[in-house]
């Protein structure tokens, strides 16, 4: 059996994968006893056919690009961060911290302020699995699954027993300062060409282009990704190389927790101006798909963040407009997951055969 | 049809056996005829197709043609169960035991006698008594294989062949692990086996293995037989001319070496392994500029822990000095990149697991353990992708490195040119120290003189050089001076100008001059 | 803290840890077989709406079971043809069908009963009633042992008792049986268990089916025993307790016992602040417990409590090999 071309491993494979995610979901709609063409009409619609959708889709898309290059990064090193959920609560926390204690003149330099705090205290709840991996061996899928739930009582407590203000009912921080608002789309140069009315997506949007690009770099350019891709190849081999693993354990996971954190100045900073329960909202584990979707590219993972944020905008329409619950995009999210990470082999074979078909097709006629 | 020219005096008789894995014919029309109660012999290189050949036999892989005829029957193999069933047993080169059961339980998985274990196991107990004592195959029943040392495993494998009633016993390669003594022992058991009645097929690349204990031996080449001689009436030559195709060239031709300064001294060298075992019991040694040094002995007698404690992977004790400066052997320093920076070039025993990245592209392979050498910077953030490409593809033009592509993936060379490849990044470098291990295992000949003669250069050049090799003709053509290595230890120096086979295979199996009278 | 509160809080702690220990078993059997599985919350999840669904519109909690049992199994068998079959990554399945019955399950609930993607209320013989096992009203005046014996041990639905049963039974299949050798073999070097030709696949299957049928149990338990009637995420995290609980054992079935009831006690206590607080003294926060047992499990694996060494071939598909 030949093996298939490059192209067709790169653009086919998840395209073809996609596509039975979407006719499974359509199934299942039709089990429901709603009407597919109908729910795909709605979530186009109500996600990228205008600029109110967009704003939408784009501030989905931006928590996305966020967990997904921190996928990305971790799995480059052969790690598997599960825990971008609690790494985004954490980097909410940071950012409530900063821009609630620390007085801030303007949005620019909160921004730079939040930025770096969100990096921090996700990359700071990252380095605890990471540490135990790389001193002691424990398995980090597990860890960090279990540093989800931690993250998550230790939010509750915090929210409802330390940062909530006295007399309010919700467990929330208070509003963050005018002083830290981040600008809309809508509020941008060029942007507000497009934009016309009030959206949610923010210049974070911005900033998690940039990371995608910085990203790209520190794999493809730098002396540290090439040890960080190496290490994830194979680790006897990079110790052969004299390339630490320790040290690429710790750091990969620190930027992966890093940008994890980062999502939050999205959604906390920029939308809900306080840190709320539950904060990130399943975006950390959206990350995961959006990451095996985008192939552990910079470039796919974007790709992938606006098919996700399309998913979860439409979704959400879906909920509003028709008689199918929200929860359908949770089915579709886990389908989409399901071919591209788990049944890749699946696919694989199945476009092999097909290709081989072609090929045996085409020889038959040369000999003819 | 099917059984025309079928005898039953053979237990195995194979008809034009043929497979392909995609493009690599790994076996090509096959036909061998073992008669029963024989020791059969089947040599050839690497990669000759051996290997796939008994797993057809045991019903890992399908044949795409030809025929099985056991004992004079045509018998379809398509699974493991067929050919346990069919009186088959297979000791495989890499033990397919359970490491945290205990011997019994591993005799008895996948020929319990019903769905309860006790009367399984206590069965087992009993014959298993039996076969000990039939064919000098002790092993306590009760003890946990990862406890047991190599040549013990060994036993339980023949032991679980034995247990399931096989009559036709494949071993794979089973001396590669083994202690010369240990090797004696399971001849021994092997010819005990025979003189019952069994038949054996013992898969080799050790010529001698095969004078020593074999009644016939057939050879393979490039996925063909090639020719099955009776083994007294052969001789090392012949059957090394056919495993090869053409006279083999053993002697390296190289000028007498004029050692200079001490390069490298190494001072009672200890290393342990991971359970706390040590492994490296005290090795002291030196290599001057301009010479060769060989450890020869058998596999895991510590020699890779040699080169991983010189090369940096693996913390040791003792002491090393570079030119008069001493190294650290753990902690801060004591790794790969610190050693390459220390002029400690290392070409590893297994380049597919730790010399290469498979799936990195040659041009990224060149950069491994050098990925922060200046020449490979644009500015201090990035790397100069292109001046690597460039220095990958003028590497590939001095060491004949084909197909010359630095984009291809490691993985998609062969073992000749992956080796090459590794051997130009680590040569080029121009290093004091060469630390090279098994330079030509799974290499073609024609790569084999390529490498050989760039090892002589670099000698002549004024390098010091460690070679490791369990190839002892590889050895003693190349080495300067000749160390044995048994059981973490050197058991002595030799000029491979005055000793012969006979004197460091006695070393190798840790039988010091001082003590032979006692060992006689 | 009296007796009577300490026997409260132990018969809350033998409810709340049955589900815990159908589902750390059931991840017991799939992971000594060589296939993670961080899907136990999915299967639950599952089995709970399956089960609830059925027992309210068939009336009977019996039918309501096997439908449980069998939506489990389905979601295992899912598992099983990605992870074994197609030999993918045994993680991300899990993960993605935790997501798939997440959804799933309020999509059902909702197509059949219009009521938010819950099940109405069941009740009668569409529950588990509690079961007051012999003697337990007499024996009731007998000192210390009498009331302890009336309050935590008996008085509880069927399925506790079967939950406590299936311990030792797990411990007799896997070291006293020919499958239980095999099973651990597989998970251990499944090349082993195919070199004496025995179909790895087939047993990794069977493995991943009485996963399947355990995680049924845990879900059918928590809809139509613990509470009455299914709800969406009811199971709230259930799936990954176990699975700690599992680590915590070192995948051993009597350990496992122990420490889904450790569990089940510290979630009996965040139902109980203020027993908690009245016997350290001090006001200790409900996510503190809530937390604890991913705290202690973390701490199990970094090596503090022991070393938990998973089954050598976990996580690996296995590949035919020379």
């Amino acid at each position: 059996m030949e093996r298939l071309p490059r192209w067709a491993d790169v653009a086919l494979v998840p395209l073809v994968s996609l596509l039975l995610a979407a006719v499974i979901a359509a199934l299942v709609i039709l089990a429901i006893g709603q009407d597919p063409w109908e729910a795909i009409t709605v979530m186009v619609q109500g996600s990228i056919m205008d600029s109110y959708g967009w704003g939408y889709t784009l501030y989905y898309a931006t928590s996305f690009i966020f967990t997904g290059l921190a996928v990305t990064v971790a799995f480059h090193a052969s790690l598997f961060n599960i825990g971008g959920e609690g790494q985004a609560q954490l980097g909410g926390l940071g950012v409530a911290l900063c821009c609630l204690f620390l007085p801030w003149p303007h949005w620019t330099l909160a921004l730079i302020g939040a930025t770096c705090a969100a990096a921090l205290f996700g990359a700071a709840w990252a380095a605890i699995p990471a540490y135990l991996q790389a001193r002691r061996g424990s398995h980090i899928v597990i860890t960090t699954i279990m540093f989800n739930y931690i993250a998550a009582a230790l939010l509750i407590f915090l929210l409802v027993d330390v940062l909530r203000p006295a007399g309010q009912m919700d467990p929330a921080t208070a509003n963050f300062p005018e002083a830290t608002r981040l600008p809309t789309l809508n509020e941008l140069p060029v942007f507000n060409l497009f934009f016309t009315s009030n959206v949610p997506a923010n210049v974070t949007l911005l900033i998690a282009l940039g990371m995608a690009v910085v990203v790209w770099l520190l794999l493809w350019r730098t002396r540290l990704g090439y040890a960080i891709r190496a290490f994830g190849k194979s680790e006897a081999a990079a110790r052969y190389a004299g390339i630490s693993p320790f040290t690429i354990i710790m750091v990969a996971m620190l930027i992966s927790g890093g940008l994890a954190g980062m999502m939050a100045i999205n959604n906390v900073m920029g939308e809900a101006e306080r840190l709320l329960q539950n904060s990130a909202s399943g975006a950390g584990f959206i990350g995961i798909a959006v990451a095996l979707m985008g192939r552990n590219h910079p470039v796919g993972v974007v790709l992938a963040a606006l098919l996700f944020g399309f998913l979860f905008q439409g979704g959400a329409e879906l909920g509003l407009w028709t008689k199918i619950p929200i929860e359908m995009r949770t089915v579709v999210q886990g389908l989409v997951i399901l071919f591209t990470g788990a049944l890749d082999v699946m696919v694989r074979m199945l476009l092999t055969r097909i290709f081989n078909l072609f090929r045996a097709g085409r020889m038959a006629k040369g000999a003819a | 049809m099917a059984s025309v020219g079928a005898d039953a005096r053979y237990a195995i008789e194979l008809k034009g056996i043929s497979k392909a894995f995609g493009p690599v014919q790994a076996n090509k029309d096959i036909h061998i005829a073992v008669p029963k109660g024989t020791i059969h012999g089947i040599i050839g290189e690497n990669g000759a197709g051996k290997s796939t050949l008994m797993s057809i036999l045991y019903g890992f892989y399908r044949a795409d043609s030809g025929e099985i005829f056991i004992n004079g029957k045509p018998t379809a193999i398509p699974d493991s169960q067929s050919a346990i069933r069919a009186g088959i047993g297979m000791v495989f080169q890499h033990f397919k035991l359970v490491q945290n059961f205990t011997v019994l339980e591993n005799v008895v998985l996948g020929a319990e006698e019903g769905a309860l274990l006790a009367g399984s196991l206590s069965k087992a107990r009993r014959v298993l008594t039996d076969l000990s004592r039939e064919y000098e195959l002790d092993v306590d029943p009760d003890a946990v294989i990862e406890d047991l040392s190599v040549g013990h495993q060994q036993r339980v494998e023949i032991l679980k062949a034995l247990y399931r009633q096989a009559d036709i016993l494949i071993l794979d390669e089973p001396t590669g692990v083994l202690t010369p003594a240990e090797a004696d022992h399971l001849f021994r058991i092997l010819k005990g086996l025979r003189d019952q009645g069994k038949t054996v097929i013992l898969i080799t690349h050790k010529l001698r293995e095969i004078m020593e204990t074999t009644d016939n031996v057939s050879v393979m080449r490039r996925g063909t037989m090639v020719g099955t001689v009776k083994t007294s009436e052969s001789s090392p030559e012949e059957l090394a001319e056919l495993m090869v195709g053409r006279k083999v060239l053993l002697e390296v031709e190289k000028a007498p070496a004029t050692p200079g300064a001490v390069v490298l001294k190494v001072d009672d060298l200890r290393v342990r392994d991971e359970h706390g075992v040590e492994r490296l019991k005290g090795v002291s040694f030196e290599i001057r500029a301009g010479e060769i040094l060989g450890i020869a002995g058998v596999a895991g007698n510590g020699q890779s822990e040699l080169l991983e404690a010189l090369g940096g992977i693996a913390a040791a004790t003792g002491r090393i000095t570079l030119n008069g400066a001493e190294l650290p052997l753990s902690g801060a320093g004591a790794d790969g990149r610190s050693r390459r920076k220390a002029g400690i070039a290392h070409v590893p025993e297994d380049r597919q697991a730790l010399g290469l990245i498979m799936d990195f592209a040659a041009w990224e392979n060149v950069a491994f353990g050098y990925h922060d050498a200046p020449e490979y910077q644009k500015n201090a953030l990035f790397m100069d992708n292109d001046a690597l490409r460039a220095d990958t593809e003028r590497k590939m033009a001095t060491f004949d490195v084909r197909p010359p592509i630095p984009t291809l993936a490691a993985k998609n060379f062969s073992g000749g040119n992956q080796q090459k490849i590794v051997v130009a990044r680590e040569i080029e470098r121009n290093p004091d120290l060469l630390l090279i291990g098994q330079p030509t295992r799974g290499v073609d000949i024609g790569a084999i003189e390529f490498i050989h003669k760039q090892i002589v250069a670099l000698r002549d050049q004024g390098k010091a050089i460690l070679l490791v090799s369990v190839e002892l003709d590889e050895i003693r053509s190349l080495s300067d001076r000749v160390a044995v290595m048994f059981d973490g230890r050197i058991m002595g120096l030799r000029d491979p100008e005055t000793t012969d086979e006979r004197e460091l295979g006695l070393l190798m199996a840790g039988i010091a001059e001082g003590s032979k009278g006692e060992a006689a | 803290m009296d007796y009577a509160t300490l026997l409260q809080l132990l018969d809350t702690t033998l409810r709340l840890a049955t589900p815990l220990l159908f589902a750390c078993l059931a991840g017991l059997y799939s992971e000594r077989a060589g296939i993670f599985d961080i899907g136990l919350e999915g299967k639950m999840l599952m089995a709970a709406m399956a089960s609830a669904s059925v027992a309210f519109l068939t009336g009977s909690v019996w039918v309501g079971l096997l439908a449980g049992m069998l939506a489990s199994l389905l979601m295992a068998g899912l598992h099983g043809i990605a992870s074994i079959t197609f030999r993918g990554n045994q993680l991300i399945s899990g993960v993605a069908l935790n997501f798939v019955a997440s959804g799933i399950t309020v999509l059902i609930a909702q197509r059949l009963f219009g009521q938010g993607g819950r099940t109405p209320p069941l009740a009668g013989e569409a529950r588990f009633s509690s079961i007051t096992l012999p003697f337990a009203e007499e024996l009731q005046g007998v000192p210390v042992l009498g009331p302890l014996y009336y309050e935590v041990i008996s008085g509880h639905p069927l399925l506790v008792y079967v939950a406590l049963a299936t311990v030792p039974l797990t411990w007799w299949v896997l070291y006293r049986t020919r499958f239980g050798l095999r099973l651990r073999a597989v998970g251990e070097n499944p090349a082993a268990v195919d070199t004496a030709g025995i179909s790895v696949v087939g047993l990794r299957f069977a493995a991943v089916a009485i996963t399947g049928i355990l995680c049924g149990l845990a879900g059918a338990y928590m809809a139509t025993a613990l509470q009455a009637g299914f709800g969406r995420e009811m199971t709230a995290g259930r799936g990954y307790i176990a699975l700690a609980a599992l680590i915590f054992a070192k995948w051993r079935p009597v350990a496992a016992l122990w420490a889904c009831l450790l569990f089940g006690f510290f979630q009996a206590l965040a139902l109980r602040p203020d027993v908690v607080e009245a016997v350290v003294q001090v006001k200790v926060p409900v996510p503190f417990l809530d937390a604890l047992p991913y705290v202690l499990t973390v701490l199990v694996l970094a090596g503090f409590v022991g070393k938990a060494i998973p089954p050598r071939a976990g996580g690996e598909p296995y590949v035919k090999e020379r």
